[in-house]
């Protein structure tokens, strides 16, 4: 495929490969996707990573996202024995990949029953052995004494005879047929390689674990074993159809094992189930471990401060759409408490109508499937990326018919970008805050009050800055976007992005109040049409408190005034300063300016609201 | 490369089809304009969104029109123009018009005239979200070939330059994805 990609003519073959694509993107892609892979393997220039990781992490993560998106049912099973190491060091990337491959493979095969990984340890098998000694020429070592199947690459001896962490899985001479000729090795005259001298020079040794995939399903036949790894191989043209799939991902899964220095395998009864097997090397360091976290290569939202009792959990249950899983009696329960304690999210989504799906792992509600590979693709990007213990609290608007919990600890604020990579990492574009939330949470001074925590009807996205700020002139000016319509908010906000600013939203008149006794703004965008109140009454109390200095007129309006202590905003002296107060009006007629002026707003931008109108209204008003 | 000029001219071509079919107005283009390196789905993540909120609203209404005791017009009314200003918004423009349409009717609290509406209106919704979905799909697909390519020429050191921004957001994308770009020396 990436020979006919790179030709230049278009035959009849691509011609109907572009009809294809148009009409069915999810295949094409799928392809792709695999097709890249498989490529940069073959190429030699895929680079292995070695990271310290928690194999049982690894594992239940892949079976919870694969239940998640379960359809059948099933029961996914995983175990993992005792002595498997907590940490390991391994390309953790290509190992999640091996494994969701085997998975999700087994899970289409399989229409009842079960499908189980197993991961032990097991002792150095004897083609590791043989790997490495290819290196002699003419050895007696050079006889096989296992089944090694003859497809096999040199690419073994680069893991014995590596003595770095990190390693390229290089392809001598294309493949390997006879190893004899391998340049590589440690040359060797008596058909033994000396490991253990050379795993005294390292800080760690190497554990074999052994991965069972096992399933109940529809076996595979004998005759089509021979051809399963190889490249675009489907069992019958019957199967491709039915099944679907690509062809490539066995090949693929193969070819990173044996990348390792490891092996596949399969063993697989017709109507019975099947077995897929592969058994890798790991380092392990054998320095003590409890400094190491930073080092971690994977760290999930689900684990943050995962606790010794999600390390050495070794069993794990999941059935379809269950968001929790079952422990074992050294789990933790406390997995729920610790997805509760990272605050809002639980909440947030919840209040912004998510199915409870929508939060934790990637599903079709409503977008399209490519936005699922997408951000499958980013999140296990972003997933690697994350630093542990965001500590971040956000609000947001709710609807305006729901209540929002604020969960914000105001003396645990760090500076969190918009990138807050745990809050995409698991969060569907259905809920929008989250995508495009920029929060800039300051550390706040303690003077500002408690009851601003937790006002229940209240919620507000805020960029808090010290208590100062009042009085000081700030160079970002804050913006506060009144506006109940959630995709306006979200095209609004990007808008505003791109011309740099970060705004703050409201979503109805109440709220738009309440947000101007506690902050001041330099300029308030505010829809007309709102419910609970709208733009034009919210307009005139803020005028009435801008003339008078007080809120009385609001508290009439049934809008409690806030508490006299120092955060809230104007000292008593001095007269509280205009805000400039645009409206977002549907109609632009010229009664509803006229109305708008009437009620205390300076200007109005018409719907629907685009970048030039933002940006005069901008450089008009700042 | 010729395939993927080709790839990229149907992907053109479809897109001005949902302009000239009025599928799509000048909103719509205003949104394409905010996609950049930081955010690179987002027109696809808006459409989303509306998606799921037409969906909601139309069956609300479905819903409301259907209630023997009474039809609550004050709440279609309420749905319309939810549905108005989002459409309008992302440049939904013959949703947006549907909208407007269906106001007059329930404005004048005529069951059947809003029954006829919302017909209309869910079809112009699908024939927006199959659109869009198609128009994405293209999108998504062609990026992926742009991937593919840039990985193969990038290694055999074609004569023909990438447009550097194009090679920029792809490698962005491939290092997204868990790969490693790799040098050609």
């Amino acid at each position: 495929m990436a020979e006919i990609l790179a030709t230049t003519k278009l035959d009849r073959e691509q011609r109907q490969l572009l009809d294809v694509m148009i009409s069915s993107g999810d295949l094409v892609l799928q392809l792709i996707n695999d097709i890249l892979d498989l490529s940069k393997v073959e190429s030699g220039v895929m680079k292995l990573e070695a990271t310290k990781f928690r194999p049982r992490e690894v594992v239940k993560h892949v079976l919870q996202t694969a239940a998640a998106s379960l359809r059948k049912i099933l029961t996914l099973e995983g175990n993992v024995a005792d002595d498997v190491p907590i940490k390991v060091i391994g390309d953790v990337l290509r190992i999640r990949q091996i494994l969701t491959n085997l998975i999700s493979n087994a899970i289409k095969f399989t229409h009842e029953g079960k499908v189980g990984v197993k991961l032990y340890v097991v002792p150095e098998p004897p083609f590791a052995k043989e790997g490495s000694q290819n290196g002699s020429a003419g050895s007696t070592a050079n006889q096989s004494t296992t089944n090694v199947p003859k497809e096999e690459t040199c690419t073994s001896t680069s893991q014995t005879s590596s003595d770095q962490r990190g390693f390229h899985g290089k392809k001598h001479e294309g493949s390997c047929q006879d190893r004899s000729q391998s340049e590589r090795g440690t040359p060797v005259t008596n058909g033994t390689i000396d490991v253990t001298e050379e795993q005294a020079e390292l800080p760690e040794t190497t554990v074999w674990i052994r991965c069972d995939v096992h399933d109940t399903g529809i076996g595979i036949p004998e005759n089509a074993l021979p051809t399963l790894f190889k490249k675009y191989m489907q069992v019958s043209a019957d199967h491709a159809r039915k099944y679907g799939g690509t062809g490539l991902g066995l090949a693929i899964c193969k070819q990173l094992v044996e990348l390792m220095g490891g092996r596949l395998t399969v063993s697989s009864q017709v109507h019975c189930g099947s077995t897929f097997t592969f058994i890798l090397p790991y380092k392990v360091s054998l320095s003590c471990d409890h400094s190491d976290d930073a080092d971690d290569g994977l760290s999930d939202m689900d684990d943050h401060g995962a606790t010794d009792d999600d390390a050495t959990a070794g069993f794990f249950q999941f059935q379809p759409r269950t968001l929790g899983s079952l422990f074992s009696s050294n789990g933790s329960s406390r997995t729920q408490n610790l997805l509760a304690h990272n605050i809002g999210y639980v909440n947030s989504h919840k209040i912004n109508g998510c199915s409870e799906n929508c939060y934790s792992f990637p599903t079709s509600n409503g977008q399209t499937k490519e936005m699922d590979l997408f951000e499958d693709a980013c999140s296990v990007a972003e997933a690697l990326e994350i630093s542990p213990e965001p500590e971040s609290s956000f609000s947001h608007s709710p609807d305006h018919d729901n209540e929002s919990a604020i969960c914000r600890d105001e003396h645990h604020h760090n500076v969190v970008n918009a990138e807050n990579k745990v809050s995409t990492r698991d969060v569907s574009s259905c809920s929008e805050t989250s995508r495009e939330v920029d929060v800039k949470v300051k550390i706040t001074e303690p003077q500002l009050p408690a009851e601003r925590q937790g006002r229940s009807d209240s919620g507000f996205q805020s960029t808090l800055n010290s208590s100062r700020e009042a009085s000081n002139s700030i160079s970002k000016p804050k913006i506060l976007l009144v506006e109940d319509n959630k995709i306006n908010v979200m095209v609004t906000r990007s808008m505003m992005k791109q011309l740099g600013h970060t705004i703050d939203v409201v979503s109805n008149g109440v709220e738009a109040v309440r947000a101007i006794q506690y902050h001041s703004y330099d300029l308030v965008l505010m829809d007309v049409c709102m419910p609970v109140m709208d733009g034009l009454q919210t307009t005139r109390l803020i005028r009435s408190f801008e003339k008078t200095g007080n809120w009385d007129e609001a508290a009439k309006a049934g809008i409690e005034k806030p508490s006299p202590s120092s955060d809230s905003l104007q000292p008593d002296c001095t007269p509280p300063k205009r805000i400039p107060v645009i409206a977002m009006t549907a109609n632009a007629l010229s009664e509803s300016a006229d109305e708008c002026s009437a009620n205390g707003m300076d200007s109005f931008i018409s719907k629907p609201v685009t970048f030039q109108k933002l940006k005069e209204c901008l450089e008009q008003y700042l | 490369m010729d395939f993927v000029n080709q790839l990229q001219r149907k992907f053109i071509d479809y897109s001005s089809s949902l302009h000239r079919e009025g599928i799509v107005d000048d909103q719509f283009t205003q949104l394409r304009k905010l996609e950049d390196e930081n955010s690179p789905h987002f027109v696809m993540e808006v459409a989303s969104l509306f998606f799921e909120d037409c969906e909601k609203l139309i069956n609300n209404m479905a819903i409301a029109l259907e209630q023997k005791q009474g039809v609550d017009f004050k709440q279609i009314d309420e749905c319309i123009h939810q549905l108005k200003g989002s459409s309008s918004s992302i440049g939904a423009m013959r949703v947006k018009n549907a909208c407007i349409a269906f106001r007059s009717f329930s404005g004048a609290q005529n069951r059947e005239g809003c029954l006829r509406c919302l017909q209309q209106l869910s079809h112009e919704y699908s024939l927006l979200k199959n659109k869009l979905q198609t128009l994405f799909r293209v999108s998504v697909a062609s990026r992926c070939l742009y991937v593919c390519l840039v990985i193969f020429c990038r290694e055999n050191e074609p004569a023909e330059p990438f447009p550097d921004v194009l090679v920029f957001q792809l490698e962005k994308q491939i290092v997204a994805a868990g790969g490693s770009i790799p040098r050609v020396h």
